[in-house]
């Protein structure tokens, strides 16, 4: 970036001590150029909602939980199934931000609800929900009700995502304090219905008739406002992929925007 | 110490070059000393000294170990408390809770309240606990007794020196106020962005945050800075970048552990200088450079004790202000 200048000896003002002060000069403002502009990288995900996070319960509102959260990864330390996972570099600013994939592991409370909340050192998961039915990371919504075996009249057998998942999830009836893998706990099932089954908020999600027949076999999963969308209908949809999925409040907004 | 020496001291740390102190600056003892090293006999005395020096080199590495050992002992406690679930220190070096304590970067805190713009309580706690810790320290002691980038980047800069021994590498020295403008438009950019933009390129938690949850892409970044500075500049993120260094070092200013410097020892051979990470601050050290008779040397000082182990005299040793004139 000074190449040019010892080719020029005979301005002599400029002694080789100058010319190393104005080297180091051009050199730093270049560097700090880069450190800005490397930093200024984060902004792109961001900005362009390249992913669309659940973020852990409590949190506040997607552009302010971005910058209320320390980054610090407390809550993930907290969380007893490890719901919890943080943002890697490619989410720009959402680097070391926590949020769940609720397909791989979902949050069902087996902690008794919001550990995660009393862990954050910010505001950024707020502590104003105290019970797990104040929690509202999204909401269920059927996607793929092609795919749904209860609105087929389908049953299930086996285990829920195949025997490498290695999801957890508390079965009250078996150890009301230590969830267990979902591999170990296979289901044989007349009628689908682990949206419903598994859901650990009351009234959240029903199974409903598909018609007015008595002898109606098949069914459709409803969604009620209890929803709290904490994804466990999600990580327990037999189906590939999952007939039924969480939006976050983003998701939401793009589906009103194209309707 | 007269307040004007005491001034340039603080104004190195934020960029300004090193200089020899005036004659009203100068104290009388220094003075005295000054002159009496430059007697012909002190200056045969100095010379033997420093040829003894070069005959029969001393390699001390005391400082150096303990403090790899305490920037190792302190991410290790992060790592076994989340792996084994043992609860000592939960989280990461952006903040955590130490036995239930919080602790968080001032850095890092005032980044979220500026860009969350609201102060929260909790947050505000665990600022001022780290303060309370490291301003005893002397502030950038976190650098160089916790910090797990600045092993890596030691780690790296002696890859550098073995480098530029056989002239293959060449160190490209930085204007240090970088890291002061880095600091005010990072600290800027979390007001106006709402974001916390230095966060995304802060090797400290990136690092951490790897040991700690596993690695992550955001570790080329950091691979990338650390052979920036293996083949171009000498220990350049710590140097002239980091604004966690220079809040650190603010904060410790007036620390209680303190680096002192005896004038009547030094043979001014150089050795600590060439050692130290951040130069300037031994540039007292320089024949003719001391302000007094004994002085502690400049804030910018990370206390990592490298120049307490070079010097061969013993001109630089730790030291708890005030109380070692008690004792």
């Amino acid at each position: 970036m000074s190449e040019q200048a010892p080719d020029k000896p005979k301005k002599k003002r400029l002694t080789r001590r100058e010319l190393e002060r104005r080297r180091i000069l051009v050199r730093s403002i270049a560097a700090g150029a880069v450190a800005v502009g490397a930093s200024l990288v984060g902004w792109y995900p961001v900005g362009a909602r390249v992913f669309d996070r659940l973020r852990p319960p409590g949190a506040i509102p997607e552009d302010e939980f971005l910058a209320a959260c320390i980054k610090c990864g407390q809550c993930v330390q907290v969380c007893p199934v490890e719901a919890i996972v943080l943002g890697d570099g490619d989410e720009g600013y959402g680097l070391g931000v926590p949020y769940i994939d609720a397909r791989k592991q979902a949050c069902d409370f087996s902690c008794d609800a919001t550990q995660c909340v009393l862990a954050c050192p910010t505001g950024a998961l707020s502590h104003d929900i105290s019970k797990k039915e104040e929690v509202d990371i999204g909401f269920a919504r059927l996607s793929r009700p092609d795919s749904c075996l209860a609105m087929k009249g389908l049953g299930f057998t086996g285990q829920v995502q195949g025997p490498d998942f290695e999801g957890l999830l508390r079965y009250e009836e078996i150890d009301r304090w230590t969830p267990i893998p979902v591999r170990d706990h296979p289901y044989d099932l007349e009628l689908c219905d682990l949206c419903v089954r598994e859901c650990p908020i009351e009234n959240a999600i029903s199974l409903e008739p598909m018609s007015d027949d008595p002898d109606e076999t098949r069914f459709m999963p409803v969604v009620h406002d209890a929803c709290v969308g904490c994804g466990t209908c999600e990580m327990m949809c037999p189906t590939a992929p999952a007939s039924i999925v969480i939006d976050t409040e983003l998701a939401l907004k793009r589906q009103e925007g194209e309707a | 110490m007269s307040f004007k020496w005491y001034l340039h001291k603080q104004a190195m740390m934020f960029g300004a070059a090193p200089r020899r102190p005036s004659n009203e600056e100068e104290t009388d003892a220094a003075r005295e000393l000054k002159k009496h090293q430059k007697t012909p006999e002190e200056t045969q005395i100095r010379k033997e000294k420093i040829a003894h020096e070069l005959e029969y080199p001393v390699v001390n590495r005391k400082w150096k170990y303990a403090r790899w050992l305490s920037i190792m002992i302190i991410n290790a406690m992060f790592i076994v408390s989340f792996s084994w679930d043992v609860q000592l220190v939960e989280g990461a070096m952006t903040a955590s809770r130490f036995l239930g304590f919080h602790m968080a970067d001032p850095t890092a805190a005032l980044q979220v309240t500026l860009a969350y713009k609201d102060l929260m309580l909790n947050l505000l706690i665990g600022t001022v606990t780290v303060i309370i810790v490291w301003w005893f320290f002397g502030g950038r002691a976190f650098c160089s007794w916790a910090c797990p980038y600045h092993l890596l980047a030691e780690w790296a800069e002696s890859i550098h020196l073995a480098l530029a021994k056989r002239g293959w590498v060449k160190d490209h020295p930085f204007h240090r106020g970088m890291r002061v403008v880095l600091w005010v438009l990072f600290m800027a950019l979390a007001y106006l962005t709402s974001y916390t933009v230095f966060e995304y390129i802060n090797p400290v938690g990136i690092v951490s945050r790897a040991l700690i949850y596993g690695p992550t892409l955001a570790l080329m970044w950091v691979a990338f800075l650390l052979s920036f500075e293996i083949f171009f500049s000498r220990r350049f993120w710590c140097r002239y970048a980091c604004p966690m260094g220079l809040t650190y070092g603010v904060l410790g200013t007036a620390a209680p552990v303190q680096i002192k410097y005896e004038l009547d020892k030094c043979v001014h051979e150089g050795e600590c200088r060439t050692v130290c990470l951040v130069p300037h601050v031994l540039d007292i050290t320089k024949m003719g450079y001391a302000q007094d008779a004994e002085e502690y040397i400049a804030p910018d000082c990370t206390r990592c004790g490298l120049c307490v182990d070079a010097c061969p005299q013993g001109a630089l040793s730790f030291s708890l202000r005030g109380l070692d004139k008690m004792i």
